[in-house]
């Protein structure tokens, strides 16, 4: 079942197009990969579903990308309650300079739900349980978030967008900053997640896409090229495009 | 020839380097040696918390109670206002206003604190202490509320630059981060960007003080230089700085009475030593 629908999506920087009529359907939880060379458009694509894109200064969309009935590029869309829905993990682990347990219920408190100690307590180890990090940090959970190791930040970063229960966890090349050990190990936890959530993920490793994805979208100078199954995307491409880029004849 | 020239210009550095720790610790001696002298007839607890100063009474009472109070009180006044003040416009400035604005506004805080204390002094006797005598029923509008919002004026600026220079130096990922949970701007303000600035915030506000401590000229003119103990704000009080730039000149060179102002010298030279090394830690920390 299609959980987002992107039709005729296309987006301006000033005068620069990013994206190029994009269509697309992306799968309930499932893992679809964006792939594609550097400036193709695909962390733009990604930024849009929760309009992160609203940060920078001169940036326009046309076209309409619909979240379960939600249409997310309206003018007055609710963006507290779009963000909540739809979470982004970034490239840079960027966990706030609080304690690690602060950083997770940082989502809450926003949100201003108001919980006794007791369940905040229970989401924080619910958390980050989900995100395996639970064994590591229950004795630690005071400790400043920005004493962990890499993986751990980018984990604890999963964990805080968890504590919100989103419904789509975008990742904007989440594991370009680690080793290759703690890659596999967060792309383990992906396959995890996708029980729960559906994810997007841009990444620049095609082999990350085919080892995680479940569906591919191959981007280039920001249009959408291709995109189906992954197994089909990098198999039996039908753009001759996709096929030069998985083959590593540019990129 | 080139390398007689260079060793030449490299140990005139080297003097002029030297020279400003000689200077500093010259005058440093100089301001214990003569400061010191005052203990030799009064003790220092009966210095700092005598509660009488009448140096020229015989035998004179040199008590400096009035004047730290005196002090403390128009520094405190001053940072009440100066601090909301302050970290307000650098909130403002590093995160709300937009760049055309910004640019406008931080030339106006640059030109702000480029007025001389004695002209913010005249224009506050001018206009400031008519206004408090009114609004507040009092004899004379000459007292440490007016001092006090002179020199907030002097210590805006210092707090609003770096306390802006702080917000602006928190990456922008904890902003995006703060963002994309669904925090609001006002949220992401206080609950992120604030508390990562803090240490920057907290340097802002003791250099702020710390200029408002050894400020002299404004609040000679506009406080009412009375050497009591002030119970209320709306009192006359007299600062330590105050009280050395207006007796130095009467006072009897190797009197009681002009070793106490050098000692009074002494206790304003570790009073801002300690808030700048307060914000030198906190500036530290933030690194």
């Amino acid at each position: 079942m299609a959980k987002i629908k992107v039709n005729n999506l296309n987006l301006w920087y000033g005068s620069f197009q990013a994206l190029k009529g994009v269509y697309a359907n992306f799968a309930e939880k499932k893992i679809t990969a964006i792939i594609g060379p550097s400036g193709c458009g695909k962390s733009t694509m990604l930024r849009v579903f929760n309009r992160m894109n609203d940060l920078i200064e001169g940036v326009r969309t046309s076209g309409e990308i619909i979240i379960d009935n939600l249409n997310v590029l309206g003018e007055e869309t609710d963006l507290v309650a779009l963000r909540k829905k739809v979470g982004i993990v970034f490239q840079r682990p960027n966990p706030f300079p609080l304690s690690v347990y602060e950083n997770i219920v940082f989502g809450i408190r926003v949100h201003e739900q108001p919980r006794k100690k007791a369940e905040l307590n229970g989401i924080v180890e619910e958390s980050l349980k989900s995100v395996l990090l639970w064994d590591e940090l229950k004795d630690k959970l005071k400790m400043p978030a920005l004493h962990l190791s890499l993986e751990q930040k980018q984990r604890l970063c999963i964990a805080r967008l968890i504590a919100v229960k989103p419904d789509v966890v975008l990742m904007d090349e989440p594991c370009s900053t680690l080793d290759p050990q703690a890659t596999a190990r967060i792309e383990e936890l992906m396959r995890e997640l996708r029980k729960n959530y559906t994810i997007i993920i841009v990444t620049h490793n095609m082999q990350q896409a085919a080892r995680v994805s479940d569906d591919t979208g191959f981007m280039l100078l920001g249009e959408l090229v291709e995109f189906g199954a992954t197994h089909e995307i990098f198999t039996a491409p039908k753009d001759k495009r996709t096929e030069d880029y998985i083959t590593g004849r540019y990129g | 020839m080139r390398k007689l020239k260079e060793f030449i210009i490299e140990k005139l550095i080297l003097v002029c380097g030297l020279a400003s720790i000689f200077f500093v610790v010259l005058i440093f001696l100089f301001l214990l040696k003569e400061g010191l002298s005052v203990f030799k007839s009064i003790s220092l607890p009966d210095f700092l918390f005598g509660k009488n100063w009448y140096p020229i009474s015989d035998p004179p009472q040199l008590g400096i109670l009035p004047l730290i109070l005196g002090s403390l009180l128009v520094t405190v006044g001053a940072a009440a206002i100066s601090i909301p003040l302050g970290v307000g416009a650098a909130i403002y400035i590093a995160e709300i206003a937009p760049a055309k604005s910004k640019e406008v506004l931080k030339a106006g805080i640059e030109l702000l604190a480029a007025i001389p204390s004695v002209v913010l002094g005249f224009i506050g006797m001018v206009t400031l202490v008519p206004w408090v005598k009114n609004i507040f029923h009092l004899p004379t509008g000459l007292t440490a509320l007016s001092g006090s919002i002179m020199l907030a004026f002097m210590a805006t600026p210092t707090i609003v630059s770096i306390a802006e220079d702080a917000l602006y130096s928190v990456p922008k990922t904890y902003k995006e981060g703060a963002f994309a949970l669904g925090a609001t701007h006002w949220q992401t303000i206080y609950r992120v960007l604030l508390p990562a600035a803090s240490s920057g915030i907290l340097a802002a506000v003791m250099l702020g003080i710390g200029r408002v401590i050894g400020e002299t000229m404004a609040v000679m003119m506009i406080t009412g230089n009375s050497a009591i103990i002030p119970n209320s704000i709306l009192q006359p009080v007299r600062t330590l700085t105050a009280t050395i730039a207006a007796e130095m000149g009467e006072a009897v060179v190797g009197s009681e009475h002009y070793f106490a102002l050098f000692a009074i010298g002494i206790v304003l030279f570790v009073i801002s030593f300690a808030v700048n090394v307060t914000a030198d830690l906190f500036l530290h920390k933030r690194k």
